[in-house]
């Protein structure tokens, strides 16, 4: 890509840097995966949303840097997909909850107003102590356990009411 | 019908499945090593030709044909994307694939790889699925050590490396050139074709782009040969030159209103009835059924005495549906309002239109917000024709927008209102007696993002 860049310099980092160095380490060992730095845009982005939960600027910040692009481009780019947070990190569990046909046909909207209602917060919101975000998906691609969710890694198959309390309790 | 002996699936669902020493134990890899010893990359694309394997992504394209659509003597690098990207609603066999079998997965994709003479391939694997995720990498990992992949592969001059790519929550990740924008780094926003991602795609290169499960029925054909494949399935229509035919074992994802939802593994071209009753069980609680989802969301909508429909890629058109998709079917039963059904579907498609052609953008988003007003008791009969109105507006068809993720949102619109017109006429007189005829503008209840 460019090294050459028509836009306004990027603002000074702050001096204390977000990207640990092992987080630097992680970003580049996927540079030889691709033609270019650019493509490295998503993995990057990954690899600091797994260790901070967010992206916050500063982050895009020393993303753009380690991969030689203007801030601009990698905020155009994140900001095109719903995954990165911006202003505050998500919750030590984040769970989206299926919003679309199947899950709806078996009670998947009334599952995420169940969790809202007992975690007392709106869909896209933290738990006051950091532990749980909710959010609505579309299809999570596991329509045979309607109504699911996935919490992190975790796919939650056929979810009950009872087991939503327990999945709260569990937390 | 006799059942059918599950190929795709046949190692699905048993201990250690994923694993490198099952899947060669079950005889995987042999094909491999035997398409790179005895035939020529041509040789091989003749065979997925004349097998006439179409894709299973949605689109239905032969793929062999495809390949052939690749420059000759490119000097490389030629790209291939594994599109894993699976985001329509109801569809889930590529998960199935991934969790349960990646290695024949991957050995399709490095025999497709072998076949366009790719050197390097990405899989675009959507983020949700953090399973397939391990498994694939693992896989991946197996086979460098196992030198299926990486240099010179079982002493061939073929090389190459497999990416795993991971998305981050986009459905329309899923098109093409949308994967092909988002794996290099930018908003996943669909191309203007031409040029077609054979001549022009993967960082200008020339690139081929397939689905998972295409990648498995590519493995099959190796190991078992074109003529078995081509005993599958529905014959290619003699009156019609242009018909390739329906041949093949398909996986069809059943979900919705039944009472054993899961993927199943059928010869092309088995009804809706069938895949109902010998396959998911029946209905949910007997309950009757109204409506069904013959392909992913996109496809539309059959009504009940539709379900004769035959799932194989001419059917489901013949009832008005867009065509067969991801082969997913979503049943509904009797207690279903056409009304609900209809707003999901309107609100999947407005938060997902990537927002860079007008009539998608606007008329996903206006949908939305008019079946938002019906359902609150606000709606009036002028908005069914508004509807319809976007609806035969929108889309690649009518020649309106850059990619179909606007021929699918119009698709359930178009059904749904056109075929059950009588019970969302019924519904709006009734939850607004005072107002249903007014044809007057309306203020817009909220605003809604793109996304
Ligand atoms: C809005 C939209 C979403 C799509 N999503 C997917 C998808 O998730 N997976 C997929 O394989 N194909 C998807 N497709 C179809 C692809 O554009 C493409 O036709 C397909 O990956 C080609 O592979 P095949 O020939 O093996 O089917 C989508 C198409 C559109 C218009
Ligand atoms: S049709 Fe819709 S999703 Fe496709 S490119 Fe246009 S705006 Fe984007
Ligand atoms: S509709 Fe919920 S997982 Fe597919």
């Amino acid at each position: 890509m460019p090294t050459e860049n028509p836009l306004p310099a990027a603002p000074e980092p702050v001096s204390e840097r977000l990207l640990t160095p092992a987080m630097v380490e992680e970003i580049r060992a996927f540079f030889p995966r691709y033609p270019n730095r650019l493509a490295v845009t998503l993995p990057a982005l990954h690899v600091v949303n797994e260790h901070l939960r967010y992206v916050p600027l500063q982050a895009v910040v020393e993303v753009a840097e380690l991969l030689e692009l203007h801030p601009s481009q990698v905020q155009d780019t994140l900001s095109f997909y719903g995954l990165f947070k911006q202003d505050a990190p998500g919750g030590e569990v984040r769970a989206w909850v299926c919003r679309s046909i199947s899950c709806a046909l078996r009670g998947g909207e009334e599952l995420l107003d169940h969790l809202c209602e007992k975690a007392q917060i709106h869909p896209g919101e933290t738990t006051a102590d950091g532990k749980l975000t909710l959010e609505y998906a579309e299809c999570l691609g596991a329509c045979e356990y309607a109504p699911c969710m996935l919490a992190n890694q975790t796919l939650h198959k056929s979810v009950s009411k009872e087991q939503a309390d327990a999945f709260l309790k569990s937390l | 019908m006799p059942p059918f002996e599950p190929v795709l699936l046949a190692n699905v669902g048993q201990e250690g499945s994923h694993t490198l020493r099952f899947y060669e134990q079950t005889g995987g890899y042999q094909s491999l090593r035997r398409v790179l010893k005895e035939q020529s990359p041509v040789q091989f694309t003749d065979i997925v030709k004349n097998s006439n394997l179409r894709g299973r992504g949605g689109a239905g394209f032969p793929t062999g044909l495809k390949w052939t659509f690749l420059p000759k003597d490119h000097p490389g690098p030629i790209y291939f994307c594994l599109n894993a990207d699976e985001s329509e609603p109801g569809t889930f066999n590529n998960r199935i694939l991934m969790e349960d079998d990646p290695h024949q997965v991957i050995e399709g994709l490095i025999l497709s790889c072998y076949a366009t003479r790719a050197t390097t391939a990405y899989i675009y694997l959507r983020f949700e699925y953090p399973l397939a995720y391990q498994r694939l990498q693992l896989a991946i990992n197996e086979c460098y050590e196992a030198g299926h992949l990486g240099k010179n592969i079982h002493g061939s001059e073929f090389s190459l490396d497999i990416y795993l790519h991971r998305g981050a929550a986009a459905y329309i990740c899923g098109e093409e050139t949308g994967l092909i924008e988002s794996l290099e780094g930018k908003r996943a926003w669909p191309r203007i074709k031409p040029p077609f991602p054979a001549v022009e795609g993967l960082f200008r290169k020339p690139t081929v782009v397939n689905n998972v499960e295409t990648a498995a029925c590519v493995k099959q054909i190796a190991d078992r040969g074109v003529e078995w494949f081509k005993s599958i399935g529905v014959p290619a229509d003699p009156n019609n030159p242009r018909d390739a035919g329906s041949y093949g074992p398909k996986l069809y994802c059943l979900s919705g209103h039944i009472e054993r939802p899961g993927c199943y593994e059928a010869p092309l071209g088995i009804t809706v009835n069938q895949l109902i009753d010998e396959y998911g069980g029946g209905m949910w609680k007997g309950r009757k059924p109204k409506a069904a989802i013959p392909g992913g969301i996109s496809m539309g909508l059959l009504k009940a005495d539709e379900f004769h429909c035959p799932l194989d890629f001419n059917g489901p058109g013949k009832f008005g549906c867009l065509g067969l998709g991801t082969a997913a079917v979503v049943v509904m039963d009797e207690t279903v309002s056409m009304i609900d059904t209809l707003h999901n579907s309107c609100r999947f498609f407005a938060h997902e239109s990537c927002g860079q052609c007008t009539p998608c953008r606007e008329g996903t988003n206006w949908a939305l917000k008019m079946m938002n007003r019906i359902k609150a008791g606000k709606g009036r009969l002028k908005d069914l024709d508004l509807l319809l109105e976007i609806g035969d507006n929108i889309g690649i068809m009518p020649g309106t927008t850059i990619c179909g993720l606007a021929d699918g949102a119009a698709w359930p619109i178009k059904n749904a209102i056109r075929k059950w017109r009588g019970e969302f006429e019924e519904f709006i007189k009734r939850t607004n007696p005072q107002g249903y005829q007014e044809e007057s503008a309306v203020p817009a209840l909220e605003l809604i993002g793109i996304h």
